[in-house]
């Protein structure tokens, strides 16, 4: 499924944007905080209507599209949920059937099985009658991508995925997504992380597109210094992925230099390679 | 509040207001048998007045099992059917009760005989047949519809404002639709025929609604502990204003305050009970229709549109559903409390949130619910009546405290 978007403009927020998303492909939005990502993502899944310009999946402008439609083609995993669900687990995951059932719809065993499965890939299983407000934030991200997952979409849209989770999960969310095969649209804080599990990173900043292209051409010291205001070293593995390396100490400071990765300054101090495009080992 | 003000105030079945030109139930026995029965004599009523009451809120859904414990769940479709018989009985058992006590067995053949007349040919007649079908029976239906259109817009707008804590009583609708029906009524203007009282008292609730909803928004959000303060606000002042217009009107042309503020089914004629229930039924149906995205807006404005939930429309639909309900409600029953609170959370507890299951179940326990409330408020204080939402009040305050101190206990909203 392509996604395609043609110069898009919302309020002040989001200027002039054109973004392709190549069918099968992860195309990671990257960017500083304010910078519109979550904004743009919005238009996609239908939630804001852009001032001007258009967003075409497979062709088809979303906002001609009735929204039940692109729902069943179209999971997001949003930022923002509601915290204080009494529902539980399995209920939640089975919400994402409602875009296709009828109204008085029960779920059949087909369907069932699909949210059993969906539970047992983000390992939530075991939390499945936990009333959803009882999770910490970590789990709550992996059952709404559970959710998302059993939406079973040809466009899969996930905002900051991974902000809650720790490094094996993050790194299990981002191979469970490449395995699917379908379509995905990620923003990621984590420069290191966005250049391992993409295939291409768009920039923006101040809501305009600054960069755009694979991975290796994106992630530049140049980009970090021009966008972000940092100034980073970035070198290359053997996998021909970025390494970024954040030196805390000024030049002629004093501090200990401290490696981080990307925009999670005090992490885990390794800049560990990160390799997604494995398949899930299950 | 004495019980004499009480009795005039709401038009009780001993016929302390007969003047009013309601039939009254001493009235109509007085009128047509010398009132051998009226007026209850003592030890005439083989029932005891509270053991209905005490039966009334535990069908509401008492025995609730641990949420975590799926399997051992009756059916829904059991479920249905078991509450849908409890209500069948209650009804019949709700309308023998009262100042004068008829057995269950002569009520069941008089409304047998009157709805079904080949397969019950002979009846008792008198002026009992007039109390249970022309004062008792309208009343007691009425009580049914009234609790299941509370209960049904209890569920809907605690998912649909996402607030555990909705209730049109307690965030002001039932007192803008009391407002908007006064203010017809003094102005002594029908313009839409017997459909003015009802949409006014609609008109009322929405400009309730909207007053409430603006003042609790921020940042494009409702935020849920400025919409309870917000409509605690405009409750308190939409009632004061009703209260002022009522006692400063001559007696007779609108209701009394005490009906509009804590509601009451005496007087109710069969005239007062078609468009409610074609409203509450209409609206149930609706609400069960949409049940999906009802689910749906759980998850958040965000979640629920990308689920295909239209979520703006979706929920101006339902608040316009919403207050229709209430206006016809509070026109013919007042400003009856707590129920709407009460009742969609009692049966979360035993059934699970899922609106598909809660709505038509909570209607029917609403209905069953504030029958035998109604038949409370008709017993206890015999001759007189107790307002219904006095009763209400009593049993759900304190649903009201206990949800308040489990958010709290969820942390800061």
């Amino acid at each position: 499924m392509n996604v395609d978007v043609q110069g898009v403009h919302w309020l002040h927020v989001l200027r002039d944007v054109s973004l392709t998303a190549g069918s099968g492909r992860v195309t990671g939005l990257i960017g500083p905080n304010g910078s519109g990502k979550s904004s743009l993502l919005r238009c996609v899944y239908r939630r804001i209507r852009p001032d001007r310009g258009r967003v075409l999946i497979d062709g088809a402008d979303v906002w001609r599209t009735p929204a039940r439609e692109v729902a069943r083609q179209v999971a997001v995993v949003a930022q923002d949920t509601p915290a204080d669900l009494d529902d539980s687990v399995e209920h939640v995951v089975a919400l994402g059937r409602i875009p296709h059932l009828g109204a008085l719809g029960r779920l059949s065993a087909a369907e069932r099985e699909l949210v059993a499965e969906a539970m047992e890939m983000c390992e939530i299983t075991g939390l499945a009658r936990r009333p959803f407000a009882t999770l910490s934030g970590g789990e709550r991200q992996r059952v709404q991508l559970a959710r998302a997952l059993v939406q079973q979409p040809r466009l899969l849209i996930l905002d900051e995925p991974t902000n809650h989770l720790d490094p094996r999960h993050q790194v299990d969310l981002l191979r469970l997504v490449r395995a699917l095969g379908v379509t995905v649209l990620v923003t990621l804080h984590d420069l290191q992380l966005a250049a391992a599990a993409c295939d291409r990173l768009v920039v923006l900043d101040g809501g305009a597109v600054v960069a755009d292209g694979p991975v290796a051409r994106v992630v530049t010291e140049d980009l970090l210094r021009a966008v972000y205001r940092v100034e980073a070293e970035v070198g290359h593995g053997s996998d021909g992925l970025p390494r970024i390396f954040l030196p805390l100490r000024r030049p002629g400071g004093t501090a200990p230099a401290v490696a981080a990765r990307g925009g999670a300054a005090g992490g885990t101090g390794h800049a560990g390679t990160y390799d997604v495009s494995r398949e899930p080992a299950s | 509040m004495t019980s004499s003000e009480t009795g005039t105030e709401t038009r009780t079945e001993a016929g302390a207001e007969s003047g009013t030109g309601t039939r009254t139930e001493a009235g109509a026995e007085s009128g047509a048998e010398s009132g051998t029965e009226s007026q209850a004599p003592p030890g005439s009523s083989a029932r005891h007045p509270t053991a209905p009451s005490a039966r009334g809120p535990s069908s509401g859904g008492s025995a609730a099992p641990p949420r975590a414990a799926g399997g051992r769940r009756l059916a829904f479709p059991a479920v249905l059917v078991l509450l849908a018989a409890l209500l069948g009985v209650s009804l019949v058992a709700a309308v023998g009760l009262g100042p004068v006590s008829i057995p269950f067995a002569d009520v069941a053949r008089m409304l047998g005989h009157r709805l079904l007349p080949w397969l019950v040919p002979q009846a008792p007649g008198g002026p009992r047949a007039v109390i249970v079908l022309d004062i008792r029976f309208p009343r007691v239906l009425l009580g049914a519809v009234v609790g299941a259109g509370l209960a049904v817009v209890g569920a809907v707008l605690q998912a649909v404002l996402r607030n555990p804590l909705a209730d049109p009583y307690i965030i002001g609708a039932s007192s803008g639709a009391s407002l908007g029906a006064v203010l017809v009524m003094l102005a002594g203007l029908s313009p839409f025929g017997p459909l003015s009282l009802p949409l006014s008292a609609f008109a009322g609730a929405m400009a309730a609604f909207a007053l409430v909803l603006a003042l609790s928004r921020r940042g494009g959000q409702v935020a849920p502990a400025r919409l309870i303060l917000a409509g605690v606000a405009v409750a308190a002042l939409t009632e004061a204003v009703t209260s002022y217009i009522v006692l400063t009107t001559p007696e007779k042309e609108v209701r009394s305050a005490l009906f509009w503020s804590l509601g009451g089914l005496s007087g109710t004629q069969w005239r007062d009970v078609g468009v409610p229930a074609l409203v509450v039924a209409a609206a149930a149906a609706w609400a069960v229709s949409r049940a999906g995205p009802l689910n749906a807006l759980a998850l958040g404005d965000e979640g629920a549109t990308s689920l295909g939930v239209e979520v703006d429309r979706l929920r101006l639909w339902l608040i316009v559903v919403c207050a229709l309900v209430i206006g016809t409600v509070v026109a013919v029953s007042g400003g009856i409390g707590f129920v709407a609170l009460m009742v969609p959370h009692a049966v979360r507890l035993a059934s699970g949130g899922d609106n598909r299951r809660l709505i038509p179940i909570g209607a029917l326990a609403g209905a069953l619910l504030l029958v035998w409330v109604d038949v409370a408020a008709r017993m206890l204080n015999r001759p007189d009546e107790i307002p219904i939402g006095v009763i209400t009040a009593v049993l759900g305050s304190p649903f009201f405290l206990m949800l308040l101190v489990r958010a709290d206990r969820r942390g800061p909203r």
